[in-house]
Formats: C-alpha cells, structure tokens, sequence
C-alpha cells in the first residue's frame, strides 16, 4: 500500500475523504496528504491507537501537528521492544511516491501503556474524533475487552467490522444502538476499501464530520449498506 | 473463606475504604482480562483476579454481586473509579504481583474456580 496506488485506488472507487491510520503510527500520513496533493480526495491524518485494555480505537485530526502530539505521547508509552521482521514484518516510512526513507525499529503492533480514557481524554484535549474500531470484533473490540462502552465518555461514533450489517450490528448489541456507527473495513490492501460511509458537510473537517454524526445543523452521515 | 484471610496472606493493599472484611465470605475465584468473559464467567460472593484498572471493573462487580476484585501488577484505576467502587460497595485489593501468582497463591489458600 503504497501513498500513490492508496490515493490513485481511492479516486477510481469514488471516494473524496480518507484517513490514514496505521497502527500506534502516524509517520507515514504526510506522505499520502502530499501524494493527494492536486487530486479530489482529502486525507485526514489518523491512527489506530492500541490502549492497555487492547481496546483499538481510531483518532482522527484536522492537522499533522494534531497527529504529532498524539504520537509524541504515545512513543512515550509503547514497550521499549524492537520489531522482529521475521514475525511481524517491515515497519518502513516512506515518501509520497512510495520510496523508502527509513525503517521504524519500535514494535508497534503491541498495545500502548495507555488507558482507554487517557487516549480518550488527550485525543479531545487535541480537538480529535475518537471512534473505537471494530467494536463487535472477537479480539481488539471494545466490547470484549471492556464489556461494554463506558457511559460516563461522551463518545462520538463506534466503527462496526465489515463482516455485519449495522442493523445486525445494532441487533447482536443493543448497547451501542444509541451510538452513531460507521463502518471503514480494517482495509490493509488496496482491494479492502469499502467506501460506505457518505457525510453531508460543508467540508472535509473533523468539526464538520462531528455535526454529521450528530445529525446537527443539516449535516448528515449515513452507512450505505453493502447488505 | 473469609475476605480478610485472603487480604492478609495475600498480603493486599485495598483502595477502597476499609471495612469489616472478615464479614465478607468469598467462595470462589475467576480470573480474566476480558470483561466480556467475566460477565459470563464469574460468580456471585466470587474473587475476580485482573490487570484491567478501568472503570468497567467496577460496574462488573457490582453486576455479579462480586465479593471483590483483586488487581494484579499494580495496575492504578483513577480516583473516580476508586469514588465509584466506594459508592456501589464493590472491594478494590491491588497486588503488584501477576494474575498467574496471585491465582496460584489462592489455589494454595483452598480457593476453586466453583462454588462447590
């Protein structure tokens, strides 16, 4: 998945919004902002942010300085261990035409010293989306993990997995049933792009893509469902 | 078996206010850090052994009625959970040692998975 099949692959599926979300990792989001440069598809930067509980959770922001923060804390509280390749592969950073610039030698597909809450609390601090991912998943989901979704956060979405409609998704766990789902896809390869979620806002902005949530201000989000 | 025995072999710090622990009987113990599975697993008057410090902990145990939770490796729940555990009546015992040697140390104390 390298910055320019990801924006080229998006643009010939339709999209106009992504994010980019790698696992504990941020380094790489500039190179696929830069690699949309010019083209109609806006990335926002992102990531998939493993709590102590081994909750995954999305965080999504308006800027790379956003992203930044968020990174600077969370290279503070993942294990002092370096990646084994031969196990989990290449952690590379490239640059926007997908050549190499460095290796990453932390192991980032551990979860993080963080709590599920402090992620939450310093994801708001810095103006972020938390949206937990793949909340009905066996392993990483909220639901699993923490049982259910902690009342007292004021959370903005839920993701669902691929595998399950949001009516059945709703059905199965009439918990989250209040909350606002979208559904992304976990998408590792380029074929996995789902392209479901349809906002109506003004422009591309997590402020905007938060009122669609809500349903305020005639915004609006919808999950065009592939079911 | 009284709470108050475990505490004191097991050598238990408790973060929620004191009380008479040798009035809280514990019959059975189950240890997980999924709380999905405790939901499911753990039983009434039981001990629930985790690593787990968020504040779920709590409205789990005082779902099941949960005689207490013991938590391992010195995992820190926030003021507001220890405030929320102390509201609902539900024990917080914290240990620095792990779920594996607490568990084992419980085995030791005549502590089974069941009530029988």
């Amino acid at each position: 998945m390298i910055p320019p099949l990801i924006v080229q692959t998006a643009i010939t599926k339709g999209l106009n919004l992504i994010a980019i979300t790698d696992h504990n990792a941020g380094d790489n989001v500039q190179a696929v902002i830069k690699a949309a440069e010019g083209e109609s598809l806006t990335v926002l930067p992102g990531m998939e942010l493993q709590t102590q509980e081994d909750v995954h959770v999305l965080c999504l922001f308006d800027t790379l300085d956003q992203l930044s923060e968020l990174q600077t804390l969370v290279d503070k509280n993942l294990p002092d261990i370096k990646n084994n390749i031969d196990y989990f592969g290449e952690q590379f950073i490239v640059d926007q035409t997908g050549d190499f610039l460095a290796r990453k030698d932390q192991l980032l597909i551990t979860a993080t010293r963080l709590s599920f809450d402090q992620v939450f609390n310093a994801v708001k601090v810095l103006g972020g989306l938390f949206i937990p991912a793949h909340v009905n998943r066996q392993l990483f989901g909220l639901i699993t993990h923490l049982g259910f979704v902690p009342p007292d956060l004021s959370i903005d979405a839920l993701e669902i997995s691929r595998h399950i409609s949001p009516e059945g998704a709703r059905k199965e766990f009439p918990q989250i049933a209040a909350y606002p789902l979208i559904q992304s896809g976990d998408v590792h390869f380029l074929e996995d792009f789902l392209g479901v979620n349809q906002f109506k806002i003004a422009e591309p902005t997590i402020s905007e893509l938060i009122m669609a949530l809500r349903a305020e201000a005639n915004r609006q989000f919808v999950i065009k469902s592939r079911f | 078996m009284q709470l108050d025995q475990i505490i004191k072999q097991l050598n238990l710090k408790a973060l929620t206010e004191p009380q008479d622990f040798s009035a809280i009987t514990v019959d059975s113990g189950y240890c997980s850090d999924l709380l999905s599975c405790v939901m499911t697993g753990a039983e009434p008057n039981g001990v629930w052994i985790t690593l787990i410090a968020h504040s779920n902990i709590v409205a789990v145990a005082a779902l099941l009625d949960l005689a207490a939770i013991i938590i391992t490796e010195d995992a820190q729940p926030d003021p507001d959970t220890i405030e929320k555990a102390n509201e609902k009546g539900v024990i917080l015992l914290s240990t620095p040692v792990p779920n594996f040697t607490t568990v084992g140390q419980l085995w030791n104390l005549g502590l089974r998975a069941t009530q029988q």
